[in-house]
């Protein structure tokens, strides 16, 4: 079972020896003391700490989007919203590319999708190796909160499966807050994005997936009527 | 003892900080975190930005991050317009914020980076570095930094031959009876270790302990007042 509760830094969460402290908790004796401010969750005995706001902190694995800021001989600097230099380097990229013409393949304000690969201490090394992952050609790209990432993909995927089931568009989140849309239409890109304004509005409701369900039938509805 | 028959100017006991104290957080958008801190006239807003880069480079330092403060008073906050910009006092009460809030932050782990606080006092009515700690500790705590715990804050002193708490302005500066007065403000853990003092004026030894105590048991209260509206930030 699952139980949550907003800690402060320093607030003893549980008390116990039988309680394994998470990401963003510390043991001090008996206790297990919360080291940030979020949402407590205890889960299996293991008891870790949900940012509810600040920046985005980048993990390994984490699908990011980011924007071409400079490019070098060997590979391309992209921002994803992180103090850290984060670099997309050649060997990362699952095609020929001549050494004279990065450009040609991501230019200066290009978008794409990638994987972190590595975080060391000199930065952030990405990869464009793996499905769903390269330059981003067309579409539209939302910006959100990054610490609302987890509510518009939902539990297991449910809250975003339902925005793209309703709105006939391909979405792919990034964990660094950016969303890009992808639709066949630009009404229904516009949609989507109506759609996961909303979710991230109303992202401290709970029973929020019933909510989206209930706007999405006025909003089909009033589609329908603007229509005929 | 002379703290019975010793009135100050504004009705309240030896023991008592001014009202309304109040607090929130998460009043600005843009930023990573942000709080709002209220003692009486006196009112701070805290806004964190980070950790980034460090710019200019040579400031880095790859073994740890730094913390950047800017105190800054707002040139309506007093009665008499203040010369906006940064002054003698201001660029001391930034280093003294930075000292008094380092010993709880945990940010090691963000090498060559930076986080800004940015403080300003909209209305000033003395305990304005009190006021911005507070501000300062709430707003780091918003914006999710790692830290061993929260820091109140708050200024005990001496009138005459009375140790009051939480001087106002005309009690800092005006206040010329007897032995005049003495401000002695602090910065506390939860747990009641010391992160912070400065004494202006003179001060005997007993009284200098009993202040600390005093102040200490403020603290808890000021800490209580945090919490809650940490706690409340986020519902709606």
């Amino acid at each position: 079972m699952t139980d949550r509760k907003i800690v402060i830094p320093g607030e003893v969460i549980v008390k116990g020896n039988d309680f394994l402290p998470g990401e963003g908790t510390e043991r001090n004796g008996e206790e297990i003391v919360a080291l940030r401010y979020g949402l407590a969750e205890e889960s299996n005995k293991l008891v870790k700490i949900i940012p509810l706001s600040g920046p985005y902190l980048p993990r390994r694995g984490n699908v990011v989007i980011g924007k071409v800021e400079n490019i070098t001989f060997n590979g391309w600097v992209l921002d994803i919203g992180t103090a850290e230099t984060t670099f997309l380097s050649l060997t990362e990229v699952p095609r020929y590319v001549n050494k004279d013409g990065l450009d040609e393949v991501m230019d200066f304000g290009d978008m794409a999708v990638a994987k972190i690969w590595t975080i060391n201490k000199r930065g952030i090394d990405l990869t464009i190796k793996g499905r769903g992952l390269g330059k981003i050609d067309e579409g539209i790209i939302v910006k959100i909160n990054p610490n609302k990432v987890p509510r518009i993909i939902g539990k297991e995927g449910s809250m975003i499966k339902m925005i793209k089931d309703e709105t006939n568009c391909n979405i792919t989140v990034g964990q660094n807050g950016l969303i890009w849309i992808k639709g066949d239409k630009v009404e229904d890109e516009l949609f989507a994005k109506r759609a996961i304004n909303f979710v991230s509005d109303k992202s401290f409701i709970s029973g929020l997936t019933e909510e989206v369900q209930k706007w999405f039938e006025k909003e089909s509805k009033g589609e329908k009527n603007n229509g005929s | 003892m002379a703290a019975k028959t010793f009135k100050r100017k504004d009705g309240r006991k030896p023991e008592e900080f001014r009202k309304p104290i109040s607090a929130k957080v998460g009043i600005i958008p843009n930023a990573d975190g942000s709080a709002m801190w209220q003692s009486g006239k006196t009112i701070a807003i805290a806004a964190v930005y980070g950790p980034k880069e460090l710019h200019p480079r040579n400031q880095r330092d790859p073994a740890a991050g730094i913390l950047r403060c800017n105190y800054n008073m707002l040139s309506f906050s007093v009665t008499d317009r203040i010369r906006p910009g940064p002054s003698r006092r201001s660029t001391e009460i930034s280093k003294i914020m930075e000292w008094a809030l380092e010993p709880v932050l945990l940010i090691d782990k963000f090498q060559s980076m930076v986080i800004d606080v940015h403080v300003n006092i909209i209305q000033a009515d003395a305990g304005t570095r009190c006021a911005a700690i507070n501000a300062a500790a709430m707003a780091l705590a918003h914006a999710g930094i790692p830290m061993k715990s929260l820091v109140s804050s708050i200024a005990a002193g001496k009138l005459d031959k009375t140790v009051v708490l939480d001087l106002d302005k005309y009690e800092d500066s005006e206040f010329e009876e007897g032995e005049g007065s003495t401000d002695i403000p602090m910065t506390f853990t939860p747990d009641g270790k010391l992160t912070h003092i400065q004494i202006d004026g003179k001060i005997s030894k007993e009284q200098l302990k009993q202040a600390i105590e005093l102040a200490k048991n403020a603290a808890k209260e000021i800490y209580e007042v945090q919490k809650k509206a940490l706690k409340e930030a986020n519902k709606k």
